[in-house]
């Protein structure tokens, strides 16, 4: 086995992916020749040729159509937004068209596209470059959305996303791009989507979160445990649709929890794991479900991510809150 | 792809405009502008200033203390000239590297560092300064220039609305819904188009099939130049010109630059070795703004290596207060940014204002 940064693992899976099957194409600004902006396409042109790995005309919305139409004519496109926050411009395509395409038409065309984009805070951006927007594209029915917090599963998700005949966001957070190492087969393997992880066992309290702040959280936890609090990490590797059942199996457990994510508090994921435990566990809980998120402004310029950004050490006095209530 | 002849007609029409030659020689004597010695060296002076400001900002940049950068050496003739044919009352949209323009219209310098740092001050114009804030999201610009010049001609303030982006930048839907709705409203707004070769990676042959991008115009039905990028005074020209148009109830102009960036697209880890060739530098550099402009002026007897070394020393010393004043700017708070959210808070944020007030006191 190799040790791999998130983006390596990244790679590795679309260059498996361009090798197991013909039909699939890598292409987005810059990453050709440049191997992406943060070279994560790195070494695919090369190995696959302009045809299958090519940059396109500085355009979102034409890369999303792109992508849609390649779709129904039997490709398999893998899409790069160059930096997420700008889904914007290209969100009649993903939103309105691929998400709808197999419902509009009776399910005789479907839109296998995997939408990659880089997002996410704490390394001080320009603005619309590191906007949580996972929230946005999980109120849209008829896509997935995918968030990895390690290499293991980053490669395993995007080989079941390329697989996936219905269009998938697949997120990936900057910050966790080269963070760490970890041990990552060669050879193929997939994670199923819509599958949570649990990362860390516990009977306390459970930390329901996805992304970065599955590290933040883990963090957290091992601060709890100095206080004699033994809290449960789950990843929800798949926000939507998220893995309700694992949910519940853990709060049915710990009688307590909180949810994190990096996002706004009005921005959708955490309330809606809120809602599913109080519609199907609400009698096992023993205190409210708290939420530990930004402030609902604007993703913040440069200057004051640090103090916007969530931090474990919010994870840790939210959950004593939960504990102590 | 093989042209037909219509499409080769149409294309042949739009030849470089260009008033002095890369030595600095005077090739189209009918259209030189009429430009006052003094003025000519205001020309030359910030160009001369720009260079230094970019060595600079990069420097600064390496060194942790300025945040964002796009360096924007060997486009100074294309910005420095089409921001010079303007009125202190017209606006400006800029993109994220049209810094020099929005400078030279009125924003001071030490704000244009705290939009570098993320800053919310860098985003606070002046008063009279009608310059918006520089856009990251490519093409955005584009479409509200449309908006801003109609809201000038409804309220007959005799202004135009003056925008940039760059080759890459064409290829967005919004630049073409921005030209179009500018012609069809018939509005005075000019588009500019820094052809600096290059879209981060991707070359501009890569982007589009058309010869030229000003050529884009006709299909908006509106008027179209491509200029030369390393002469000012085509630039400045031009620029006068299109202003004039659109004034004038004639439409709106899309002007090509065509200009080089020497330096990385940004400063956060491009590297542009990875898709041009040093040979390709160094031809561009035989057509550099400054070396042309310079020769032209001492042909003339009004350019100096004093001259040009007093204002080396003037930028830098500008530059060293800006930052100062910069760094002298009050800490950026979330509480801050809660309350820019909306006029009033509603309550959530009233709650998270509350919050935020005592994290941040601890
Ligand atoms: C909507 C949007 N897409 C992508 C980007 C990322 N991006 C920033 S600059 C750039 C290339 C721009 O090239 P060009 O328009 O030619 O202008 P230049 O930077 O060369 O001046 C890209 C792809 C962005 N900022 N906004």
């Amino acid at each position: 086995m190799a040790q791999m940064t998130m983006i390596q693992a990244i790679t590795d899976a679309m260059r498996n992916e361009l090798k197991n099957d013909e039909s699939v194409l890598v292409f987005g600004e810059d990453v050709g020749q440049n191997g992406g902006v943060f070279r994560a396409t790195e070494g695919l042109q090369k190995e696959f040729g302009e045809d299958r790995v090519f940059d396109t005309p500085l355009a979102e919305s034409g890369i999303g159509g792109l992508a849609c139409g390649l779709s129904v004519t039997g490709f398999r496109p893998v899409m790069e937004v160059q930096f997420f926050g700008f889904i914007f411009e290209t969100f009649d395509a993903v939103a309105a068209q691929m998400a709808r395409m197999r419902y509009r038409s009776g399910g005789v065309y479907n839109s296998p596209v995997t939408i990659r984009g880089p997002f996410g805070g704490g390394v001080k951006t320009p603005e619309l470059h590191a906007d949580s927007l996972e929230g946005l594209m999980a109120q849209t029915p008829g896509i997935k959305v995918v968030i990895p917090a390690t290499p293991y599963d980053a490669k395993g998700l995007l080989i079941s996303a390329i697989r996936d005949n219905d269009p998938v966001v697949f997120l990936e957070h900057m910050k966790l791009y080269r963070s760490f190492r970890e041990e990552v087969p060669e050879e193929e393997y997939t994670i199923e989507l819509g599958k949570a992880d649990v990362k860390r066992e516990g009977k306390d309290i459970t930390i329901i979160t996805y992304g970065a702040m599955v590290h933040s959280s883990l963090k957290a936890a091992e601060e709890l445990e100095k206080d004699g609090i033994d809290a449960e990490v789950i990843d929800l590797r798949t926000v939507s649709p998220i893995d309700v059942d694992t949910i519940i199996e853990s709060v049915e457990k710990t009688n307590r929890a909180i949810v994190v994510q990096e996002a706004q508090k009005q921005a959708g994921i955490a309330a809606n794991v809120v809602a599913e435990i109080s519609d199907r566990a609400i009698l096992s809980l023993e205190a409210p479900v708290l939420r530990v998120t930004a402030p609902d402004t604007v993703f913040p310029f440069g200057a004051a991510e640090d103090t916007w950004l969530p931090s474990y050490k919010d994870i840790v006095e939210k959950s004593k809150q939960v504990i102590e209530f | 792809m093989e042209k037909t002849k219509e499409l080769q007609q149409i294309e042949s029409q739009f030849e470089t405009f260009q008033i002095l030659n890369e030595n600095g020689e005077v090739v189209n004597e009918d259209a030189m502008p009429d430009l006052s010695d003094e003025e000519l060296k205001e020309l030359m002076t910030r160009m001369v200033y720009t260079r230094i400001w970019d060595q600079r900002a990069i420097s600064l940049n390496r060194q942790g203390r300025l945040g964002f950068y796009a360096p924007v050496a060997g486009q100074e003739a294309s910005m420095i000239g089409s921001q010079f044919a303007l009125d202190k009352k017209d606006w400006i949209l800029p993109g994220y590297r049209d810094i020099p323009q929005i400078v030279y219209h009125g924003v001071p310098m030490d704000q244009a560092f705290l939009w570098s740092r993320g800053h919310y001050g860098g985003g606070q114009m002046p008063e009279g300064v009608n310059v918006m804030m520089p856009q990251i999201i490519i093409g955005a610009q584009i479409t509200q220039t449309a908006g801003v010049a109609m809201g000038l001609k409804r309220n007959d303030t005799g202004t135009i609305a003056i925008t940039y982006t760059g080759d890459g930048g064409a290829s967005q839907g919004d630049f073409y819904e921005g030209m179009n709705f500018a012609g069809a409203f018939n509005v005075p707004a000019v588009f500019v188009v820094q052809n600096n070769r290059f879209a981060i990676s991707v070359p501009v042959e890569k982007q589009s099939a058309a010869k030229t991008i000003a050529q884009k115009a006709v299909a908006a039905g509106i008027h179209g130049v491509q200029v030369d990028g390393m002469d000012i005074l085509a630039v400045y020209a031009m620029t006068k010109e299109a202003r004039q148009r659109g004034l004038d109830g004639n439409g709106p102009t899309l002007i090509e630059t065509l200009t080089y960036r020497y330096g990385p697209h940004t400063m956060a880890g491009d590297d542009p070795t990875r898709y041009r060739t040093s040979d390709e530098d160094d031809e561009w550099e035989k057509k550099d703004p400054l070396v042309r402009f310079r020769k032209f002026l001492e042909s003339k007897d009004l350019w100096s290596e004093d001259e040009e070394n007093k204002i080396v020393d003037q930028a830098k010393e500008d530059i060293k207060e800006a930052i100062k004043k910069a760094d002298s700017a009050p800490k950026q708070k979330v509480t801050d940014l809660i309350g820019f959210m909306n006029e009033e808070l509603p309550q959530n944020l009233k709650e998270q204002m509350e919050q935020y007030k005592e994290k941040e006191s601890k």
